[in-house]
């Protein structure tokens, strides 16, 4: 096990966790925020750079800095680390920067996108972003295209987390046809020539994208989120490796969407197969359970469901760690 | 005269062949080490020379040749980077393409050192005729023994392999080396786990630059102490040196570190003096990454002391008044180079070449891009200038590989160094629509004044 100090909360987490699992251990604002990394998927995280953090001393042992920040996601916890997140106002700077990065080229389509209302960048841009551009110059505009006849893919929105490749590669099965072609700031997702992805995991990648730029064609303009009540519903998925619990976005009597049921940290807990995704939008497909806990801080939360729970939560957890914290001074 | 070891044969003709390079005492290193002398002995030998790297980080290849992980049951590897895209450096292709041999032979001296049985050698993509060249004189060592099985009758055995890249700046970056290498996108990999441990299909690896690995032949021959001699502190040996830009005798010159800067700008034997007998303006010391400086810390440090080819010198001063000696890509300017035409050309390579991974190098390397484009044709704001300094400083240290520093220190450094030539193209917008707007009339600031 490891002692870990992040913001000054501390933490006792097993050998070989990265800082941000050690954070989530913990939650609230210690956690950094985290675009590209999910738990779920091999190799992924580093990229995005919005979850850099600062370690103030390495480890017991070697107590000396690191004399960058670091990928918290990618870098793994060593005994009497000290982890600075929100109190370094070096990182607030490097994060504002990141943010701004990420939406120079993001065309800021929020009122026709799909995933308003439960973006990630939108709620990061909203919590580390600064209230105005600098960014003078034309953003980079792609065509939209098809992947197969249930997914669309809007380029100009993507970050290029690389989450929905490692889908393609790790569950969606079958041949590897889904990757990034081209370098830098043109790079793209792109299947081989606009193939399909023919697999029935694939509509796993909608759920994992942190953006809008991969949405669910058989859902697309059908309405905004927070119009519709997510409820936790299963049925017996003749797929063995489907799980069949997913989350259905019902409006009225008809189901809208069915998505992976999400975490806190908006990670689906299982991937679902992509017959319970796009084909089974009747209630009666569904034995629902109830409503669907929203934990992610978003529009939808502050709209809806046990926002008060939440924050309830949030302030004894407060009240802890500030009664710590004034212990220790 | 300096010192030559790797270019002391360069002009005898025919040392591109297998027959001339033995002849001018080629191979005589290598049946030394393999026959006479321990694996660890020749590292412990390389240590001793104070080698460090000539691909541009200047690490001591000694120490880096130690972390090879020695417990791995897996196989090492030996490559050696061969990608030389910085611009401003032409060095590598100089020395392969004129004495092929002094690569193959220092690949295996250095493989056996690292208990390699399998190396490679991965060229970019543009130096296609001289991968002919090198396949032609491995051909050729595989043919005398030299390379395959059993070599010098001895039970170590080599095979040497030559890969060629697409073309990619980024692919010189060592771990983007070792992905294309592998068959994969260009991607600079996570670190750690750094290369020594899991590198070339996750097993030992050390990524060498050519220079590196053709330096150890002549290690082995005159002993690490006699190499440790040439040179000053830290800086031993002799380093090829990149000279191009506005001097007299552009061309590849082997130099004994510690040498003035002033000698190497003005001396006969190398560049020569600046052409047209112009005044100097700016001096970009070890490709194009590093930070540029004006004429007034070119031969001097901020200090007043002599400026030597040295990493400790050329670095003294840090990025306030020094530089790098990075790869040895020495570009001069005169006054008639304009900083900012230059700094925004850099910035259109830097954008070109980010893989796109993270989102600093990706975004940021298009927008400085864009925004230098701007100011060098007369459309800049006085608060674009602040805007390049703010955007270099939050890609600077926080993206996957170094590409995202190399992208920001330029620009950075040509705003410290050469602001007055950033505000007079916002001052003059009419003058500056000119591409050649210095060439006609010098830009003559307080840095070429100062000079
Ligand atoms: C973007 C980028 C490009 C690089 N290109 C080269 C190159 O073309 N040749 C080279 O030897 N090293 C290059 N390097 C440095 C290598 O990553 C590595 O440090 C070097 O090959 C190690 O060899 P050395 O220790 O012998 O210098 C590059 C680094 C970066 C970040
Ligand atoms: S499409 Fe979505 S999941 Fe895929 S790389 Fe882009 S942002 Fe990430
Ligand atoms: S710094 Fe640039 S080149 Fe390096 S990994 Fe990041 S995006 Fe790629
Ligand atoms: S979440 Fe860590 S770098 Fe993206």
């Amino acid at each position: 096990m490891a002692k870990v100090t992040i913001d000054g909360v501390e933490m006792e987490v097993p050998d070989g966790t990265t800082i941000l699992n050690a954070a989530r251990s913990v939650g609230g604002d210690i956690v950094p925020p985290a675009m590209c990394y999910y738990s779920k998927l091999e190799g992924s995280g580093g990229k995005c750079r919005t979850c850099l953090v600062k370690v103030s001393q390495g480890s017991t042992n070697d107590p000396r800095p690191m004399p960058k920040l670091v990928p918290s996601c990618r870098t793994t916890v060593m005994d009497g680390m000290v982890v600075e997140n929100i109190t370094s106002p070096e990182v607030l700077e490097a994060r504002k920067g990141v943010v701004e990065f990420l939406l120079i080229n993001h065309p800021l389509d929020c009122p026709v996108c799909d995933q308003a209302g439960e973006c990630d960048l939108q709620n990061l841009g909203y919590k580390h972003g600064a209230a105005a551009t600098r960014y003078e110059e034309e953003r980079r505009t792609y065509k939209k295209i098809d992947i197969g006849d249930k997914i669309k893919l809007h380029m100009d929105r993507c970050i290029l987390c690389y989450r929905c490749t490692y889908v393609a590669d790790q569950i969606a099965d079958g041949d590897r046809c889904h990757g990034i072609i081209n370098r830098g700031d043109h790079a793209e997702i792109s299947t081989y020539i606009e193939k399909a992805i023919d697999s029935d995991f694939s509509g796993n990648m909608i759920d994992v994208c942190p953006v809008g730029a991969l949405t669910d064609k058989t859902a697309r303009f059908g309405s905004r989120v927070w119009f519709t009540k997510p409820m936790d519903a299963h049925r017996d998925c003749e797929n063995p490796k489907c799980s069949g619990k997913v989350v259905v976005w019902e409006k009225g009597e008809d189901i809208l969407r069915v998505t992976g049921r999400k975490d806190a940290y908006h990670e689906v807990e299982e991937f679902i197969c992509n017959t319970c995704r796009f084909e089974k939008k009747k209630v009666s497909d569904w034995v629902i359970e109830g409503p669907r806990h929203i934990n992610n801080k978003s529009v939808i939360s502050a709209n809806h469901y046990e926002h008060l729970k939440d924050i309830k939560e949030d302030i004894v957890k407060y009240q802890k760690q500030i009664a710590t914290n004034i212990n220790k001074a | 005269m300096g010192r030559k070891l790797l270019l002391e044969h360069v002009n005898v003709p025919g040392i591109e062949t297998l027959e001339v390079y033995k002849k001018m005492g080629g191979y005589t290193a290598a049946e030394k080490a393999i026959k006479t002398m321990q694996p660890d002995d020749i590292t412990e030998e390389v240590k001793k020379s104070g080698l460090r790297g000539r691909g541009g980080a200047g690490f001591p290849a000694g120490m880096k040749w130690s972390f090879i992980d020695k417990k791995s049951e897996k196989p090492r590897y030996l490559v050696c980077n061969a990608d030389e895209s910085e611009p401003g450096t032409f060095k590598d292709r100089y020395l392969m393409e004129k004495i092929p041999h002094a690569l193959v032979e220092g690949m295996l001296v250095s493989s056996y050192a690292l208990g390699a049985k399998t190396a490679y050698i991965y060229i970019r993509g543009e130096y296609f005729y001289v991968l002919r060249i090198l396949e032609k004189a491995i051909a050729e060592a595989y043919a005398a023994g030299l390379l395959g099985k059993n070599i010098f009758g001895t039970d170590y055995s080599l095979d040497l392999h030559v890969q060629i890249g697409g073309g990619a700046y980024i692919c010189g970056e060592e771990t983007a080396l070792l992905e294309s290498l592998e068959g994969k996108r260009g991607n600079p990999r996570m670190k750690p786990p750094f290369p020594a441990i899991s590198g070339l299909y996750a097993s030992p690896t050390v990524v060498n630059n050519v220079e590196t690995i053709a330096a150890v032949p002549h290690i082995i021959n005159i002993s690490g102490d006699e190499y440790a001699k040439i040179g000053v502190g830290r800086s031993t040996g002799t380093k090829l040196i990149s000279a191009s830009g506005h001097i007299n005798k552009p061309g590849t010159y082997e130099i004994e570190l510690g040498l003035t800067v002033e000698e190497f700008i003005y001396s006969d034997e190398y560049c020569g003096g600046i052409k047209d007998g112009r005044k100097i303006k700016a001096m970009i010391a070890g490709g194009s990454s590093v930070p540029i400086l004006p004429a007034h810390l070119i031969t001097k440090t901020a200090n007043g002391e002599d400026r030597l080819m040295t990493y400790e010198s050329l670095s003294d001063g840090g990025f306030v008044s020094g530089t790098m000696l990075g790869s040895g890509g020495l570009v001069i300017m005169d006054e008639t180079a304009c900083i900012v035409r230059h700094t925004w050309t850099l910035a259109r390579f830097y954008h070109h070449e980010s893989c796109g991974q993270c989102s600093p190098c990706r975004e940021g390397t298009g927008w400085m891009e864009k925004v230098l484009h701007r100011i060098e044709h007369g459309h800049g704001t006085m608060k674009d200038i602040d805007l390049l300094v703010d955007i270099a400083k939050k890609i600077e240290g926080n993206t996957i590989c170094p590409l995202g520093d190399a992208s920001a220190w330029p620009i950075a450094s040509a705003i410290r160094h050469f602001r007055e030539e950033f505000e007079y193209h916002i001052l003059n917008p009419e003058k500056v629509k000119d591409p050649k707007h210095f060439a006609h009339e010098p830009f003559v600031g307080s840095n070429v004044q100062n000079a």
